[in-house]
């Protein structure tokens, strides 16, 4: 089986914008699910919805937000054209960037389950030994919650390697720029003669969604293990 | 360099209020005793700064940890305080060599003259340095806890009722570290619990503790011969403990010798080498009293005294006190109609009967046994 210079750019592409956004989405959902575990404030429960509604918005509907915010008329958009010539529509960057919002609410979900699952007490008695709280971040808290964030990445990536309607709609879909897998499956399958493409395409798709959960199963595991 | 502990402090908590006030020497343990919901827990938290007081003051020497006038509220990271807790709570990702090595590397330099070496061979824990956690016992896990609470080279050790979660075999393994404790490192220790044969066995002071409220603190001796302190009279197994040591083995008579200030005192024979410095025990129900001295009687320790103190008990026995000529003061439980007919009041010499001496080494179980509650 051999791949067309389109189709490699296609995986190379998806492969970058998803190692990308989990890259700069990962810190921010354990951070997030660490608020969300252990902070006692008032707009909790707010926050947490807003954290997981890209989870049931239509894809489209956050394509269409992040262009109104992060567009080159947008608020934070104009100011990054503006300061930092920092441009996301239509760029990789930017393929990044929704695909990492949509992929932030599984990756918080994961990352959570591991943080809530910390004894407290466990953290208290570090402190009595003298750990201040980014030492104990650093020396208890992520090292106990290894398995979540390691399945909060898998996870992440795995999401980040699908996302199509986000993207799309944010980034466009520019072979060798913006065009990920399923751009580049769905671009196949609307030429006349993209059917064999399509499926190649969607082969590889498959083998990493696949590969990503087998991964996530065997960390799972061997964590199990090792209590 | 060594400083003893002051604590006043003053907290509400719901409907219950905490107003305690106590301090504890430099060298030695000094144990917090009271039963469950007496505020036990809310002053070692006070302390070790989990749970911040309304109002009050607390200082190690003269290093102020609290002190809601001035604003000092020392976080508990930099209190140097070493907490052993009920449950371990060791770093379960951690090896036993890890654990102890965290507090030591979080000691910014502090010297409390706890040796890794010492601390290993006290604790008996150098053969459990490669495990994991997760693979110790109960007691095992205990005693790494303690080794690691040292090796943060800590001004103050507090033990919060470091032997309830175990079993009273676990428990009768680990006392005799505890004991080694306070002989090995010089530094202060507030032991709380709610098992007086804790108290009996390894305090030299003692703070009582009844709703919130310190209703007796001094030296062990002192506290304990108490006979008005419903808390301690009241219990069954209330007690006089009499600090000597070891003057002579009678090994023909199988009976040993303790020299207890001016009094003597025979104990079944001990293990312990002439000279050791020794703690006897003495059940206020072993006790009884007598207006002359009583003759051809098995009974081994008869001791002359003068009554220093009365006072009702719940069951409707009388607990008097004591005060032995030349010596400390015992307890003894006898009934309200033995108080009339021997016309006990207070300053009228008796005859204190000892049934029997419980010195820890004597018989199998020690102490502990004696009153396992």
């Amino acid at each position: 089986m051999s791949f067309s210079p389109d189709e490699l750019a296609a995986i190379r592409t998806s492969l970058i914008v998803a190692a990308r956004a989990v890259a700069f989405a990962l810190p921010l959902a354990v951070a997030m699910a660490w608020v969300l575990a252990r902070g006692r404030f008032v707009g909790r429960p707010i926050l947490d919805l807003l954290v997981h509604s890209p989870m049931v918005l239509p894809p489209v509907l956050v394509g269409y937000g992040l262009l109104l915010v992060f567009g080159v008329q947008g608020p934070v958009g104009g100011w990054l054209l503006r300061t930092l010539h920092v441009r996301l529509v239509f760029t990789s960057t930017g393929a990044s960037l929704a695909s990492a919002v949509m992929a932030f609410p599984l990756m918080v979900r994961s990352a959570r389950l591991s943080l809530e699952g910390i004894d407290p007490a466990i953290e208290t008695a570090a402190r009595s030994l003298g750990a201040g709280a980014l030492d104990r971040m650093a020396t208890i808290v992520l090292p106990l919650a290894a398995p979540g964030v390691v399945s909060a990445a898998i996870v992440g990536f795995a999401a980040c390697l699908g996302e199509f309607g986000a993207v799309i709609t944010f980034a466009a879909n520019v072979p060798g720029q913006t065009q990920t897998l399923p751009l580049a499956i769905y671009s196949a399958l609307q030429a006349p003669d993209g059917d064999a493409t399509a499926f190649k395409l969607a082969g590889v798709s498959f083998a990493l969604a696949i590969t990503a959960l087998a991964a996530s199963e065997v960390v799972a595991r061997r964590v199990s293990l090792a209590r | 360099m060594r400083a003893g502990l002051d604590v006043a402090v003053v907290k509400q908590l719901g409907a219950f209020s905490l107003d305690a006030a106590f301090s504890a020497p430099a060298q030695g343990v000094t144990a917090l005793f009271g039963r469950s919901g007496a505020g036990k827990s809310a002053t070692l938290g006070a302390i070790a700064g989990a749970l911040r007081p309304d109002r009050g003051r607390i200082a190690l020497g003269d290093r102020v940890l609290f002190d809601a006038d001035r604003g000092v509220d020392a976080p508990m990271e930099r209190r140097a305080i070493g907490w052993v807790f009920q449950d371990a709570r060791l770093f379960p990702h951690l090896s036993v060599r890890a654990n102890l090595d965290y507090g030591a590397r979080r000691a910014r330099g502090r010297d409390a003259g706890v040796r890794f070496d010492e601390v290993l061979s006290v604790l008996g824990i150098e053969p459990l340095l490669a495990r994991r956690p997760t693979r110790l016992s109960g007691g095992e896990r205990q005693r790494v806890a303690i080794g690691r609470a040292l090796l943060s080279q800590p001004s103050l050790l507090l033990m919060d009722e470091p032997l309830s979660a175990l079993d009273a075999p676990r428990r009768a393994e680990i006392l005799p570290y505890l004991a080694r404790l306070k002989t090995h490192f010089a530094l202060p220790i507030l032991y709380v619990t709610h098992a007086l044969a804790e108290v009996v066995r390894l305090a030299d002071q003692l703070v009582v503790l009844d709703e919130g409220r310190v209703v007796a603190q001094g030296a062990l001796a002192d506290v304990l011969a108490r006979a008005d302190l419903p808390l301690l009279a009241g219990r069954a197994d209330a007690a006089a403990t009499l600090d000597g040591i070891v003057a002579e083995h009678l090994s023909a008579r199988g009976l040993s010798r303790l020299r207890i200030g001016d009094i003597d005192l025979y104990a079944p024979r001990l293990h312990q080498a002439l000279g050791e410095p020794v703690r006897a025990v003495v059940l206020a129900r072993d006790v009884l009293l007598a207006r002359v001295r009583p003759e051809a009687i098995s009974a081994r320790n008869i001791l002359p005294g003068r009554v220093a103190g009365l006072a009702s008990r719940p069951d409707g026995s009388v607990m008097v006190r004591v005060a032995l000529d030349g010596g400390p003061a015992l307890l003894a439980a006898i009934t309200a109609d033995a108080v009339q007919s021997l016309s006990l009041a207070y300053g009228e010499p008796v005859w204190a009967i000892l049934k029997s001496v419980a010195v820890e080494g004597a018989a199998p179980g020690g102490l502990l046994a004696m009153f396992d509650d």
